[in-house]
């Protein structure tokens, strides 16, 4: 089989059951829905904790700041970052997978692919073995070049090749690169006995987020999330492969290069802040479509909303599981997740 | 006048995969050599050829037969074992990215071996010869759980949920690992992570004998299915429409690729890449034809395992790194150029 062959084996596939419908009275209710969700969320996240802070409470500390109450500090410093920031991954790695499954056309693609965590994990791998004692702020300075680095190297090897860029080639070479680095961290982890340091920043935890990454990260995700919107369109033609995009008049290339940027601005970000919380971006995509239908236009909003409620409730659970220590949000939301995943792989209505 | 075009083409492509096969097999041949010469303590060739003619003396026989040579016989085994096991993944389910892992078969045999560690006071009193039965049976059983949570009445298994499924069950194991891995101790995790890493650990011919029997049945039966994979990579429409019974054929390759991963597994831990490469190496070597293309990804896959293992003993003496990393380190860049340079 080569790869070719097989991306066209899956459009035929997918002309096999011609189901390609779309839902757009399902994702209007889940936009508006799972935003009402993820207020509350948010605001039974910010309200429970080790120290129980009510309702009110919050609410006063967010609209009448009082800097001399405990409590208005509190949820000033400590949750309100962390909540929001768990808005923002969770919408980040969901529309980061749901592009890269979009233009690959693999339903197994998520931002890893773009050897974006590996080469998060190695810089990191690096600095912990190198430069123990490095402040925070710079470990995830040095995680998003990493994973910049990573994926500029794959799309590059993607790219040199005869022929250029094809989805086949890209998650190859990603798959490879990604091995590979993956193989050096785990060499120098395994030398320097790092492993398990590493294993836990890996796992992912928002407890760290501070107003200052919210800052930095804000802007560059927000922005990445419109652009995808804009770029849904394009997106949906892609996913129904690359001829038929090009047949209908569509610069392939351009759409392919816009989407990789948008993935790592999102994905790189995120996982420089969390760590490699890699189940999101596989799952919601697969989970959204299911509920919305193809249409890429409603599949990346819909993603982004699912994918913060995901997040934010994942870590409250997070925090309620073994207090006052935290059980690592990327296991709990896999532990969360694959019960559901399972029942939607086995559901009947189901595209690619 | 196409025709002959065609006969053309195909015998040239025959001829191109006997040229390979065979510089392969040499290679793998050179490779064991330079293998059983390779350790901590040198042998000059002369004292090799003798100890193997059984005129060395005890130092040297213990050295090479009881320690070097298993241990070479084994990465040959599992390197040519989880590459055809790959090649039979990536056909049945029609995906590049699928590798012997997809069905769970690593995940579930870390987390058992994860476990097993856990329970006794500390990594080495865990005995050995239980670990690689209890990584059999975590593989094994992962497998099953995965193919019954995908089976539908009615209409059977389809390919693309046990894909998802697998996927979904290796996540959930994985998280359930990092839950495990953080209240392990610093030692006990330094041998899970080497196990997982991928190390060939069993060395004594009582672990040779345990794969052998699975390498034996199943890598020859797969080889023989050889026309069947063909057909199913047309599709399971063009597949049904030739004739073939797909269900029961992909059920067939399919319990093939897993007691060949499990086998291997088992004794070797997570040496994923190999199965994942291997396949897609051969591919770009001697093109797409099973009846070719298996036998070159097990060759391969034995030359890729049997180098990275010589490898990993060979720098950083006495200590080891673990086949897994080396297999990565020497196989990705390879990979990476080939992919770079053919033709899609």
């Amino acid at each position: 089989m080569n790869p070719q062959a097989s991306a066209e084996a899956g459009l035929t596939r997918g002309m096999e059951a011609p189901k390609l419908r779309s839902r757009p009275w399902a994702a209007t209710l889940i936009l508006i829905g799972g935003l009402l969700a993820l207020a509350l969320g948010v605001a039974v996240s910010v309200s429970f904790g080790a120290a129980d802070i009510k309702l009110s409470v919050v609410w006063t500390s967010i609209f009448h700041f009082n800097p001399d109450l405990t409590d208005h500090q509190v949820i000033r410093e400590v949750r309100l970052p962390r909540v929001l920031g768990g808005v923002m991954i969770g919408a980040a790695f969901a529309v980061a997978g749901a592009i890269m499954q979009g233009m690959t056309r693999n339903p197994l693609a998520d931002s890893g692919l773009m050897g974006i965590n590996s080469g998060a994990g190695f810089a990191l791998a690096l600095c912990f073995a190198f430069l123990p004692n490095l402040p925070f702020m710079y470990l995830v300075l040095y995680s998003f070049i990493g994973a910049g680095a990573g994926a500029g190297i794959v799309y590059g090897i993607g790219s040199m090749a005869r022929g250029g860029l094809t989805p086949a080639r890209l998650v190859l070479a990603g798959a490879a690169f990604s091995a590979l680095l993956t193989a050096l961290s785990e060499g120098i982890a395994l030398y320097f006995r790092i492993g398990q340091d590493l294993a836990f920043w890996y796992a992912g935890g928002l407890a760290g987020t501070s107003w200052l990454q919210l800052q930095v990260m804000s802007p560059w995700i927000v922005a990445a999330i419109l652009a995808a919107v804009a770029l849904s369109r394009s997106v949906t033609m892609l996913s129904l492969g690359e001829e038929v995009a090009k047949g209908l008049g569509q610069r392939t290339t351009l759409v392919k290069i816009a989407g990789t940027v948008i993935v790592l601005v999102l994905a790189g970000s995120s996982v420089s802040v969390v760590g490699a919380v890699g189940f999101i971006g596989l799952m919601v995509p697969h989970l959204t479509r299911y509920l919305v239908g193809v249409d890429y236009r409603w599949i990346i909003p819909c993603s982004a909303v699912l994918g913060s409620l995901l997040v934010v409730f994942a870590d409250l659970a997070a925090r309620m599981v073994n207090p006052p220590s935290e059980t690592p949000v990327g296991a709990i939301i896999s532990l969360v997740g694959v019960p559901f995943f399972l029942y939607l792989a086995r559901k009947e209505r189901r595209e690619l | 006048m196409p025709r002959i075009a065609a006969l053309d083409y195909h015998s040239q492509r025959r001829k191109r995969g006997l040229a390979v096969m065979s510089i392969l097999s040499i290679l793998v041949v050179l490779m064991f050599i330079v293998s059983m010469n390779t350790g901590y303590i040198r042998l000059t060739p002369m004292e090799l050829l003798n100890t193997l003619l059984g005129r060395g003396t005890d130092k040297q026989e213990l050295i090479l037969l009881q320690f070097r040579l298993p241990r070479i016989v084994i990465s040959v085994l599992i390197g040519a074992a989880l590459a055809v096991s790959g090649a039979v993944m990536q056909g049945v389910f029609r995906n590049d990215l699928a590798d012997p892992g997809i069905l769970g078969i690593n995940a579930g045999a870390g987390l058992m071996v994860m476990l097993l560690i856990s329970f006794y006071p500390t990594a080495s009193a865990a005995p050995a010869y239980v670990l690689p039965l209890m990584a059999f049976v975590g593989a094994g059983a992962t497998a099953i759980l995965i193919y019954a949570l995908s089976y539908k009445r009615h209409e059977g298994i389809k390919p693309i949920r046990l894909l998802l499924t697998g996927v979904a069950v290796a996540s959930g194991i994985s998280a359930a690992m990092i839950v495990l891995t953080l209240r392990l101790d610093p030692d006990k995790y330094q041998f899970v992570a080497t196990w997982l890493a991928g190390s060939i650990w069993g060395t004594s011919w009582k672990y040779v004998l345990s794969l052998l029997p699975w390498v034996v049945i199943l890598l020859p039966y797969v080889i023989y299915k050889a026309r069947v994979m063909n057909v199913l990579n047309l599709g399971e429409q063009t597949a049904t429409g030739l004739g073939a019974h797909v269900p029961g054929e992909q059920f067939r390759l399919l319990a093939a690729a897993v007691g060949l991963a499990a086998a291997s597994v088992a004794v070797s831990g997570g040496i994923g890449f190999v199965g994942l490469v291997g396949p897609h190496l051969a591919r770009r070597l001697v093109g797409p034809k099973a009846q070719l293309m298996l036998p070159v990804s097990a060759l391969l896959g034995a030359l890729l395992v049997i180098t990275a293992d010589t490898v990993g003993r060979r720098i950083m003496q006495p200590s080891e790194i673990p086949t897994g990393i080396v297999v990565a380190v020497i196989g990705a860049p390879y990979f990476l150029y080939l992919l770079a340079r053919t033709k899609a």
